[in-house]
């Protein structure tokens, strides 16, 4: 080299670290601002969880007579299992805003700013939990509406939002790194549909353990759907036996950081393609 | 002589094996500080895929690149925090409005708050977008959202600022408020400016230097001037006010001291000349003496399609649709 110019102040690594969390911060702020301007989008959004509980609450209402199901009413046992189930749906939709970027130049113009990639997944992730925590409450509170009684109180709700969470940021990482793999909307939307269904229904979402087909409890017992559904359940109606509900939440943490891992690693994926 | 882009022997291949597709074999230019540097090529050059390795978005296979004296490679993150870069693709928040956007944007570069206030007003004075700043931006025109996006990239003040087919999909009069405002960038903010175009025109108006790339590579450098002057020369054309007259106006012009080469077509005859203004008054003085009445007279000076004609062995415009045509890599 000749001649260059003064390089930049180099940034310090702490004042790195805060900026990759304020950058977090503000694309969280930014996914939400679309969001809001969006409004049909986000009436939607809302409107959904509500349509699935009343709907499969009155449509299986008669299930919970069958013998083997429990002294429980079918609305009380559904609500945790439709809020597990509306967040992993609303979060298998989280890549599609990652096509957008790309599709536009926003991507390309993110990754040559000092954004860490990190932040840029955290960002979805983040802003995935709080759509969740804010469906989950409107679940509760038709549900609180419709009758439903929950034995297991506040600890029972926290421990309710707390899997519905984990699970939202499990498929919101699947589908930001299927996204960043894929690049297309249709391809996303085909892996999402193809998931997302099946796995609500192998689990206890809307049958008692006892009353599934053999192999589909066999199946449950490794669906993440199924661990949060069996964790927020147990929680909400009371008397719960704690060690297995931790364990159960512990699968989920544990799958969180693999797959948020996994969606950080697919943007070399993504940048080898450019 | 101070650069603020120093390129060198990059290559880069996407895909692998039968499917390989190179993308570039050995581009190397140097930038000067503070200048307008033009990357002109047709489409599917390898412009933007050098772009995308100096604004460290790819790697190249091999080669090296220093970027506002920071190696690409070994230390991208100093590198972004240097550069501005207005991707081919708009890259605005479309549901944001203006001034949103921008703000965005310098928290992401970590500016404090009173800064990014200032600035962002600075930017939406000069690129004339503050009456609109407040509405959100999917209702603004193709040519102020482009402005936005170049806005964007400068609200870090970058020193070096990456431009990839600015203009392209606007119409005449946003493209000629666009050429503006590139100038005004290198002169008020003394940033330097790297610019890739298909447009030749683009090139010639805003460059202060350029290189041309065809097929990956680079096949001529040096200023606008420099590059037409290399040819041959300029041409004059004359188009007769009587046909039948091409027999006797030819050999007038071709007797004409300083005309290489004479062509016709129907009316229309073409002379090579070294210099058009000063062989001009002895062309029309020997068509007069030969009692040739003309409907009109062009002198042309080169242009640079007529440069990459040269180099690159084919016409510009041809190599552009063929670019689209499927050879196209990476955009």
């Amino acid at each position: 080299m000749s001649a260059t110019l003064a390089p930049v102040a180099p940034a310090r690594p702490d004042v790195q670290h805060g900026l990759a969390l304020r950058q977090t911060a503000y694309l969280i702020g930014r996914s939400l601002r679309i969001l809001r301007r969006e409004p049909v989008y986000l009436a939607f959004t809302l409107l959904q969880p509500m349509v699935w509980l009343l709907l499969f609450g009155a449509l299986f209402e008669r299930v919970a007579d069958l013998p083997g199901f429990g002294d429980i009413s079918y609305l009380e046992y559904l609500t945790p299992g439709v809020i597990v189930m509306t967040a992993m749906m609303s979060a298998g939709w989280a890549g599609t805003a990652f096509i957008d970027d790309m599709q536009r130049g926003v991507m390309d113009r993110n990754l040559t700013s000092p954004v860490s990639r990190g932040a840029l997944i955290t960002g979805a992730l983040a802003y995935q939990a709080v759509v969740t925590v804010v469906q989950s409450l409107i679940v509760f509170g038709v549900g609180l509406l419709a009758g439903a009684r929950y034995d297991g109180g506040v600890a029972g709700v926290l421990v309710v939002l707390l899997c519905a969470t984990l699970l939202a940021v499990i498929f919101a990482a699947l589908s930001c790194a299927v996204a960043l793999m894929l690049r297309s909307q249709e391809s996303l939307i085909g892996v999402s549909q193809f998931l997302t269904l099946p796995l609500a229904f192998m689990s206890t979402v809307m049958m008692a353990p006892a009353l599934l087909p053999g192999w589909v409890g066999t199946a449950a017992r490794y669906n993440p759907v199924d661990w949060a559904a069996r964790a927020g359940r147990d929680a909400l109606l009371g008397h719960p036996d704690w060690s297995a509900v931790l364990g159960r939440a512990g699968l989920l943490a544990a799958l969180t950081l693999v797959m948020a891992w996994l969606a950080t690693r697919a943007f070399r994926a993504y940048q080898r393609s450019v | 002589m101070q650069h603020a882009i120093e390129a060198e022997g990059l290559v880069k291949t996407y895909g692998k094996g039968a499917k390989a597709v190179r993308a570039l074999s050995g581009v190397g230019f140097a930038v000067p500080r503070g200048t307008v540097f033009g990357l002109l090529g047709p489409n599917g050059a390898g412009k933007s895929t050098t772009t995308k390795i100096l604004t460290t978005l790819s790697t190249p296979d091999s080669g090296s690149a220093v970027v506002a004296g920071l190696d690409v490679a070994k230390e991208p993150g100093r590198v972004r925090h240097a550069i501005g870069y207005v991707p081919q693709k708009p890259c605005f928040d479309p549901t944001a409005t203006g001034r949103e956007n921008l703000t965005l944007q310098g928290h992401i570069y970590g500016l404090s708050r009173s800064d990014i206030r200032a600035r962002g007003d600075q930017l939406l004075e000069r690129f004339g977008l503050a009456d609109a700043a407040h509405r959100v931006t999917k209702t603004w025109s193709g040519g102020m959202q482009r402005k936005l996006d170049v806005a964007l990239a400068l609200m870090h003040r970058p020193r070096v600022l990456f431009l990839d087919e600015p203009t392209t999909g606007l119409d005449p009069e946003a493209r000629a408020d666009m050429w503006a405002e590139i100038s005004g960038v290198t002169r008020a903010d003394g940033v330097t400016v790297l610019l890739t175009t298909h447009y030749l025109e683009e090139a010639d108006h805003l460059a202060d230097r350029l290189v041309i790339v065809d097929r990956g590579q680079v096949v001529a450098e040096g200023t606008p001037e420099e590059l037409k002057g290399g040819l041959d020369g300029d041409t004059v054309q004359v188009e007769l006010a009587d046909p039948g007259q091409q027999g006797s106006a030819r050999a007038a012009i071709a007797a004409v001291r300083g005309v290489s080469a004479v062509g016709a077509d129907g009316a229309r005859l073409h002379a090579s000349v070294g210099n058009g203004a000063a062989t001009l008054p002895g062309l029309l003085a020997a068509l007069e003496g030969a009692g040739v009445p003309l409907a009109s007279v062009t002198v042309a000076r080169p242009s640079l399609d007529d440069v990459y004609l040269r180099h690159a062995g084919r016409s510009f415009h041809s190599a552009d649709r063929a670019g689209l045509d499927g050879t196209e890599v990476a955009a």
